[in-house]
């Protein structure tokens, strides 16, 4: 019983951040937002007893990929200033 | 208007297949064909607790070289892609944090010893080579985002790479002269179920495996590091 309630409350999240990241203006939001789905999903793999799943989630999609975006970003940034 | 429309209406077109799906699906209680399979007799065939890892190493070697060798070509790619120029320009940072820098100093060492802990003990818990190798880049992760000057040492980890690389394909090899066929892992013997020495070439093989992920993954961040903060007008002088 708790644990279906903790599941849905995660599902939940995760969905609300994955909305945020589609929606909001700012592009460091919507990255920070993108990683916090990933990382809510590495718990519910966790949850569904998917230990491996979650240990990678965890590590490349909220991690990995997170920080290699926020490189992008800034990468796209400077270009962006350097032309005006 | 007309596209907010029809983006909610293909929202709710999609959620009415999946909630099909989900109201036909049943929890099986039985395992199919190969799954019984699987769980009935690993511990016998490989001598590794793990299942998942048996699968993925032994039954499955071939695909897991695949995937290797997919991530191999992308680290080098990225590499070739972004190369850097030998000279950098002077780069000027916002100094990070001294709770970011304490805290990393602290953690970092933990961080690889938790990464070298999960591939080593691949055949007993949960986890394995990708998931440690993982684990290893992202300690590279908070090196760089506590310390920006850190510079990665690419030839050592280019060493690593492709060593534990060659390596991994000649245990495949040698099980297809001592064993049952390539990526065999009942060369060595396979022990008892549940000790760190048992389960044949499955903690070797993932142990290379886990070297070899996680130092493509840090040449891969290291590579995106580099690149930050170059010179751009070099770089649009080319491009145009």
């Amino acid at each position: 019983m708790i644990e279906s309630i903790l599941f849905i409350v995660l599902a939940l999240l995760a969905l609300a951040s994955a909305v945020v990241a589609v929606i909001s203006k700012n592009l460091v939001t919507s990255i920070i937002s993108a990683g916090l789905v990933s990382l809510l999903a590495s718990l519910l793999y966790l949850l569904m007893s998917a230990p491996d799943v979650a240990m990678t989630e965890a590590a490349i999609g909220s991690s990995l990929a997170t920080i290699i975006f926020f490189y992008v970003l800034n990468r796209i940034r400077a270009k962006e200033d350097s032309r005006d | 208007m007309i596209r907010t429309f029809g983006i909610i209406l293909t929202l709710i077109g999609v959620a009415f297949l999946f909630f099909s799906l989900f109201l036909e699906y049943e929890t099986p209680l039985e395992l199919s064909g190969s799954a019984s399979y699987y769980a009935a007799s690993t511990a016998e065939d490989t001598g590794s607790a793990n299942l998942v890892s048996a699968i993925v190493v032994t039954y499955r070697g071939l695909d897991t070289l695949g995937e290797v060798t997919i991530l191999f070509l992308t680290s080098s790619i990225m590499s070739y892609m972004l190369k850097t120029k030998k000279a950098r320009n002077q780069r000027t940072f916002r100094e990070s944090s001294e709770l970011l820098r304490t805290a990393s100093a602290l953690l970092v060492p933990f961080i690889i010893l938790l990464g070298v802990f999960i591939f080593v003990h691949g055949h007993l818990s949960p986890g394995g080579g990708f998931q440690g190798g993982a684990v290893l880049a992202s300690a590279l992760v908070l090196l760089l985002v506590a310390d920006p000057l850190y510079t990665v040492q690419s030839r050592i980890l280019s060493v690593i790479e492709s060593s534990s690389g060659f390596l991994y394909v000649l245990l495949g090899l040698s099980g297809l002269l001592f064993g049952a066929g390539f990526l065999d892992s009942r060369v060595l013997p396979t022990g008892r179920v549940g000790e760190l020495f048992s389960a044949g070439l499955i903690p070797l093989i993932y142990i290379l495996i886990g070297l070899k992920v996680g130092t493509e993954l840090s040449n891969l961040l290291s590579v995106f590091h580099s690149v930050q903060g170059q010179d751009l007008m070099e770089d649009e002088g080319g491009a145009r």
